[in-house]
Order: C-alpha cells, then structure tokens, then sequence
C-alpha cells in the first residue's frame, strides 16, 4: 500500500509534526515500508478468530471509587513552561 | 415544498462518581482551578489509567433502566484530537464495543399519546477540561480539574420529528438518570449537556438530509428553541434552493440563532484505535442481574402507579412523577394522610408555588414531607380548615417553628367544629350587633344569603378556626329564628 504525498502531509499535519517539502519524499517511502511490513499480516489466515482489543490475554483490573489524590498543583506547575491564577497558560485558542 | 424534520441528540450525562474515571482525584464541582487534577489527568508520561468500578456499575445501571443490550466485553479505544483542554493529545472512548447497546425510551407528547424513541448506545468515556479565554492577557487559560470526570454519552437513533419532542426526550433521559442516581442532573453546572444533530428532507424521501451538529446546549428550553431556529434557518436555505453544509454550530440564546463555529481547515480524523493502557472490560450475567436488583422505580412505572393505584389524573401523575425528590416528598405525605388526591393538589399547588418562589429544590424547603403529611391529617379530621392549614404551612416554610401541632395551637388555628360551641358565639355576635340584624330582617328574602356574609366574618374574627360550614348552618338556623 503506497502513500502519496497529500497523504504523507495530512498525517503530519493531524500529528502536529512540521515537515519540510524536501522531506516528503523521505517519508514517503519510510511510511510506506512500514505499511507494507504490516501489510504481511493480511497474509494470515484469520478465519474464524475474533478481533483482540489487546495483545495481552487479561481483563480489566477496577479500583474502588475512592479520592485517594491530593492537591499537587504546586509540583505540577513547577514544571509548566506558564501558569496564572492557577491556571496553565497555553496561546489563546478560541472557536 | 413540505419538509420532514430528522433530530438526533446525544446526551452526555457527568455520572455522579467521587473519583474519576480512570484516577484517584476528586469529581467535586467549583474547586480552584488545577487542585483536583493529577498526574493522569494531565497525562504526564509513564502513568496509567485504572478504571473506576462504579462508574461502570453506574453505566450498566443506566443501560438496564432503558430496557438496553449490556455489553459483557467493553473496549476502550483512543480518539485522537488535539485541544490544550486534553493534555493526553486524545479522548479516552468507546467505539466499536460500547458498555450500552441498543435500548429506548418512552416519551409522553402534548397530546397524551407516548411515542417510543430508540437509543442507538451510550459509551462511557472521559470529560475534558476547561479552557478559559478572558483574563488571561491574551493567553487562553486551562482549568483541568474537569478532566476525566467520567461521563457517558447516550446516542439516540434519528427518530425525533420535532424540537418539542427532543425537548421531551432530552427532560425523560433527565428524569431517568437522576432517578437512578447516575448523574446529578444539574445543568446549570454541566452535568448535562447536549449535541443535537438536525436535517431536513422533503417529505416522503428516504435518504437523510445533510445535518448540521449543534454542540453543547444546556437546558431543556434551548433545545427546544435552538433546534427550532435551526430548522428555520436549513429550510431557508432549502427553499430558496441552496445546499446545506455538514458543520458543527452553536447556539446563541440571546439572539435565538444558531451560528458555524470556526470550520477546521483540515476534517477530523479521529483515528481511533484500541487503547493499550486498558484492557478489555469484562462482566458476567451475575454482575447485570445484580446491578439490576439495585434499580429504583422509574418514572413511568411510577407515574403508572399513581394513576392506576391512586386515581391521579394522568398530567399530575406525570408532573409529580418527573422528579424522584419531589415524587418522594409526595408519596411520603400522601401516605401519612391516607389520601393520595389531597396531596397530590399541595404539592403541585402550596409546595410549587414555595419552591418557585424562593427558587430552591425541595430538599432545600423548611418544611418537611412528615410535617406536610401532618397537615393534609389534621385537615382529613377537621382540626384544620384550609385556611388554618396554608397558615400553618407557610410558617413552617418561613421557618417560624417545627412542630404543626404546636404551631396549630400557638396560632390558634384549631378549628371550632363542635355546634354548641358555635352556637354560642353566634348567639354573641347577634346580640352585640343588632343594628346588623335589624338590617337583615329588613331585607328581602332572596338578598338575604348574601346579607349574611358580615354575620360570618365577625364570627370568624370571634372564634378563629371556626368551621365555616358550621357556622353557615348555624347562622342561618338562628336567623331564621330571629324572623
């Protein structure tokens, strides 16, 4: 399965990622190596076998519905690049 | 052209848990800003998420109570979006195995009829956090303490016709899940929200229309009125042959219009898949069948009683039916004072109109449904008149005692029903007034019920608490007597 480019650009952009024009090409292949490597995987016969949800064979632990946190927003904004009033800053972002 | 109108609403109910759904921090409503946010809230690396078991018995009660498939294996899978109030960069969901399949609901219409409206899911996920865009020197500011409060999402299938009925279908899924105890139903603080999706396509045609969402409406009225402007605004368009475009809006009350919000410049792509950081969610028959125990009656099963059991007319059953606190607060009265019919007139007549008028639940009322019920008994054994009885009752309400007896004789409120006793102060109020009764017996025979209305005042002023069908009878007997 081969990506385009348009592809290759929409990936990145849903990602956040800024890449150069002059990567693309790069990427291009990469990703597409990688699908193909994936793509094996239709070669298995799966006739019959549910989808798995998770590679691990277990069950869902569940914790009792009990506040056992504190307050550590202290310690937490000590490491946020901008904080105020409590708050985390972050540019302004409106709809 | 005649247009058919298709509405969908998806319903996201806060489920009433004290921790998250996936951490140990607190759900409590109006905290400062950040303090009830921890470490998997804000999605710091290398912490995991582990589920909250009663927000899971909290959501398989959801789905009994809507007669709904329950789903034994439930899968947790990543929406993928960013938006700085969700620090992980995704929304923890259910997509393809929900907690809840397909179930429904009944709701009442104006007139009388029930239409039954299929709900297509509901899945539990994640809530998010708050940003805040004034006040922050340009800068938007993020209030995380929202953040995974566990709600789920109820899905209804595109059944609704008309904003009345989503306004109805919108208040029966409220009334349901605060019955239940699920969620706490205030809207005012967001506990409930609504997305509602509207289309419209010419009568008889099958395929959709193109719908527009519009996100996060927050009371019954502006679901009503937002889906009203909504329609109003696509046949518009539609009739003067434009084309809809598929785009989430919002709602702005103060102009009663709906508005685009900013279109993304790329669509969404959500690219769920499997979350790793949780396993599959696996309940068993048992576990269903005794969540299923736990369910209270609900509102039509209710509503039904009191009608059927009771003689109730069917509005008063459905109005005191609506909400728990106040079908308890009923019931519990009604049952002291033995009549169901008494109580039903108080609660929707006395006890509305105290409620509305200092704005407050009936939790929050002075007066208790044990003292309401004392009421309606001494009115049932003619201790009290009605007049007596609201006195009695707004004392309580305004906080002047608690105690009905003791207020009942403190204000001299028992009612003279003994005739003798009767006798007496009328034959007083005759003989101190005889101008009055001159002027009585002067008058003409068929003048003389209304000129007996003084007598009975100053009877009344005499003896407060009199009976007044006694002293009627009284009056006229001794008058009569007199000429």
């Amino acid at each position: 399965m081969a990506l385009d480019q348009d592809q290759v650009r929409k990936i990145a952009s849903l990602a956040r990622l800024q890449i150069d024009d002059g990567q693309i090409a790069e990427y291009q292949t990469n990703l597409t190596n990688i699908l193909d490597l994936v793509d094996q995987l239709s070669a298995a016969d799966t006739d019959g076998i549910d989808p798995m949800a998770h590679p691990l064979d277990a069950v869902q632990r569940l914790r009792a519905d009990v506040v056992t946190e504190e307050n550590q927003r202290e310690n937490f904004q000590k490491i946020a690049p901008a904080t105020e009033q409590g708050h985390y800053l972050v540019p302004r972002v409106v709809e | 052209m005649e247009w058919e109108v298709v509405i969908g609403l998806e319903i996201h109910a806060q489920l009433a848990t004290k921790s998250k759904i996936f951490s140990g921090a607190s759900t409590a409503y109006g905290a400062e800003a950040n303090t009830q946010a921890c470490a998997v809230d804000l999605g710091l690396p290398g912490v995991l998420p582990v589920f909250n078991e009663e927000a899971l018995r909290m959501a398989v009660k959801f789905g009994l109570a809507i007669d709904a498939e329950i789903g034994l294996k439930s899968v947790f899978d990543r929406k993928n979006y960013f938006y700085p109030d969700s620090p992980k960069g995704y929304q923890t969901t259910q997509l393809h195995h929900p907690i809840v399949g397909m179930g429904h609901i009944d709701i009442e219409l104006d007139d009388g009829e029930t239409r039954r409206i299929n709900v297509t899911r509901a899945h539990l996920e994640e809530d998010a956090g708050k940003s805040v865009h004034e006040g922050f020197s340009g800068m938007s500011g993020i209030d995380l303490n929202r953040a995974g409060t566990p709600l789920i999402e109820i899905v209804s299938e595109p059944e609704l016709r008309t904003a009345k009925e989503a306004a109805a279908y919108f208040k029966k899924m409220h009334s349901i899940v605060t019955y239940l105890g699920v969620c706490d139903g205030d809207l005012s603080q967001g506990s409930m929200r609504c997305d509602c999706n509207v289309s419209l396509r010419p009568k008889g045609q099958e395929e959709f229309g193109t719908r527009t969402e519009i996100k996060n409406v927050n009371s019954f009225r502006n679901v009503e009125r937002a889906i009203n402007a909504e329609i109003e605004r696509q046949m518009d368009i539609l009739e003067d042959g434009g084309v809809i475009l598929q785009e989430t809006r919002l709602y702005d009350a103060d102009k009663n219009e709906t508005r685009a919000m900013r279109s993304k410049e790329v669509e969404n792509d959500y690219r769920y898949f499997p979350c790793p950081d949780l396993l599959p969610v696996i309940i068993d028959q048992d576990y269903v069948d005794a969540v299923k125990e736990t369910l209270p009656e609900l509102p039509d099963a209710k509503k039904a009683r009191f009608e059927n059991d009771h003689g109730l007319s069917a509005t008063d059953a459905a109005v005191l039916a609506a909400n728990r606190d106040l079908a308890d607060f009923f019931e519990t009265a009604a049952k002291i004072a033995g009549d169901y019919k008494l109580a039903a007139n108080w609660v929707q007549g006395d006890v509305s109109a105290a409620l509305n008028r200092l704005e407050v639940g009936i939790n929050e009322l002075n007066i208790t449904a044990e003292q309401l019920g004392r009421i309606l008994q001494l009115i049932k054994d003619s201790t009290l008149n009605n007049g007596g009885a609201k006195e009695v009752f707004n004392a309580l309400v305004e906080g002047k005692g608690d105690d009905v007896d003791g207020l009942v004789d403190s204000l001299g409120l028992k009612q003279v029903s003994d005739t003798g006793a009767i006798e007496e102060i009328v034959a007083q109020v005759l003989a101190d007034n005889p101008k009055l009764v001159e002027g009585y017996l002067a008058t003409p025979e068929e003048k003389r019920g209304k000129a007996m209305g003084p007598f009975i005042g100053l009877t009344r002023k005499a003896a407060k608490g009199v009976n007044p069908q006694v002293v009627m009878e009284v009056l006229k007997k001794k008058l009569e007597e007199l000429g």
